[in-house]
């Protein structure tokens, strides 16, 4: 089968396996791919290194997109547990919801999620932003380290516990902040910072609308005593 | 990890469809539980008392069970057999069959009573037990299956889920139980009997042991919210429900996906791609501790 694929072609799950899917994808430098019949299946577009773009047509399972690097992925659908987790570089973009774990400890690139995301979205954040068209779930951005994540709608429980230096930026209610999570003020960086990730995800929101919270530094590991 | 599908279906003339598209469904969750399965079909019946009874040797002696029954409980008893499994049809009460089976014949697990639900279970892999139990021909209002990984307890046909041990009413489980031994002596001496070391057992034993006390299945929900710890994802079935039910944390994963003709729920959205209608679905994951349930009587309306 991957003999037979050209690039700028459509990729049928149904037809042939994932494996053979992701080997074409990854045997490409550049073009646009589509994957049609995607039925949920796990690990679609995965370890992805090169500049090439991919329209997932429906549903995708777990980590898609996961370890991405330079490609854009669109999922035209949900996605579910950890997609784009680990990116490095480059877009993933999902039209519908996705599951948990969404950007876990995704190191740089853009994250858009057009709806809502579940729990624990960007846990572990360290380096990449990620914009949020609607709400996130419970423990989202739990010890972020580095990176930004923007949501348009509503956060769930306990809202970075444990942060380090992300930053967040929520425009709904906030059910409950974790450990060591506070908000801040919003400067003129921060609205800047603001402005041009809801412009590069395509998403219009008043910026004076969003809050912005971060981390008190108040935890063990934040005093100078306690360093080894 | 396991795999847990349930589809309950709104439009009353699919029921010939639903053992297929059930069998489909659980197909999808092979990989993540290939030790066992299991699945329960809301069947209907002909208002007698109903009981799946499991040979745990293989080699128990059917028609010696149905005689002892028969003049333990002074009632007649219809047998029919299928490979392991047995199916008693009486009109005794179906409580005092389970209780005198437990009591009297330690090679007989009973895998569920009631007057609609049959449940049916093997160990291996889970497309083979749909096609021993042949899932794909039986018609319905709902149905719950499972395929299980085993963490909490040995391999066994009769540890495989569902659990039933209330009339009518079973559950599929993904996660594990932390205080299910403390849990089992408290409803034991309730009076509630169980058959198994298994976690699982004892979530289904306290949903039925709360809704025996008057509960509905919502308010039984509520409880389990209080009173069991640990992680879960459980599909529930009830003679008229089905019902979702997610821990506070919800690290086991779920979807719920809603036609005007179904509902579908499972542990991945790949289990319900290949049901009819699924690119017109609702689609979203149920919430931490939230309770989703439907039933026929409430037309297939949320709660």
């Amino acid at each position: 089968m991957s003999d037979t694929i050209l690039r700028n072609t459509a990729l049928d799950v149904a037809a042939s396996s994932v494996r053979e899917v992701n080997r074409a994808l990854k045997s490409a430098a550049e073009g646009a791919f589509e994957v049609m019949n995607p039925g949920g299946a796990h690990a679609l577009a995965c370890g992805l290194y090169a500049p090439v773009s991919v329209t997932i047509k429906g549903h995708a399972g777990y980590y898609c997109a996961g370890m991405n690097k330079e490609a854009s992925v669109t999922v035209e659908g949900n996605a579910s547990t950890g997609v784009a987790e680990n990116m490095m570089s480059g877009t993933v973009r999902v039209t519908g919801n996705v599951s948990q774990s969404a950007g876990a400890t995704a190191h740089g690139g853009l994250l858009v999620i057009e709806g809502d995301a579940s729990a624990r979205c960007g846990i572990s954040l360290k380096g990449a932003e990620i914009v949020v068209g609607g709400s996130v779930g419970h423990m989202s951005a739990f010890m972020a380290q580095a990176g930004a994540m923007v949501v348009c709608g509503d956060a769930g429980e306990a809202l970075g516990d444990s942060i380090y230096e992300a930053r967040l930026y929520v425009r709904g209610s906030v059910a409950s902040l974790g450990a060591d999570c506070i908000e801040k003020e919003m400067r003129a960086e921060h609205r800047t910072q603001l402005a041009d990730l809801l412009s590069r995800a395509g998403m219009t929101a008043d910026i004076s609308d969003f809050k912005r919270y971060g981390s008190a530094r108040q935890l063990y590991n934040f005093k100078i005593d306690n360093a080894y | 990890m396991c795999g847990i599908v349930g589809l309950f279906l709104k439009n009353k003339a699919l029921a010939p469809e639903l053992g297929r598209l059930t069998a489909l469904m659980l197909h999808e969750m092979c990989d993540r539980g290939p030790d066992s399965a299991g699945f329960a079909v809301y069947g209907g019946g002909d208002g007698r008392a109903k009981l799946v009874l499991l040979s745990k040797t293989g080699a128990t002696d059917w028609q010696v069970l149905k005689d002892n029954l028969t003049a333990a409980l002074s009632a007649e008893m219809d047998l029919e057999t299928l490979h392991d499994h047995a199916i008693i049809r009486t009109d005794a009460d179906g409580r005092a069959v389970r209780g005198w089976i437990i009591g009297n014949a330690p090679d007989v697990t009973v895998l569920s009573l009631g007057k609609n639900i049959e449940v049916y279970k093997g160990i291996g892999d889970p497309d083979r037990v749909a096609e021993d139990f042949g899932l794909t021909q039986r018609s319905g209002t709902h149905a719950i299956a499972h395929t299980r990984m085993a963490t909490e307890s040995a391999i066994t046909t009769a540890g495989s889920h569902p659990f039933s041990t209330g009339a009518d009413t079973c559950l599929v489980h993904n996660g594990s139980l932390s205080n299910h031994n403390n849990l089992r002596e408290t409803l034991v001496s309730h009076g509630e009997q169980f058959q198994t070391e298994n976690d699982s057992e004892v979530a289904a034993a306290y949903l039925a042991w709360r809704m025996s006390e008057g509960d509905t299945l919502n308010q039984a929900l509520e409880a389990a919210l209080r009173d069991l710890d640990g992680f879960y994802t459980f599909a529930i079935g009830t003679g008229d429900g089905f019902a979702v039910l997610r821990d506070p944390i919800a690290c086991k994963p779920a979807v719920i996906a809603e036609t005007d003709d179904w509902v579908a729920m499972a542990s991945e959205f790949r289990a319900i791609a290949p049901l009819p209608g699924v690119e017109n679905a609702k689609i979203y994951e149920p919430e931490p501790a939230k309770i989703y349930s439907w039933s026929h009587a409430g037309e297939g309306k949320a709660a």
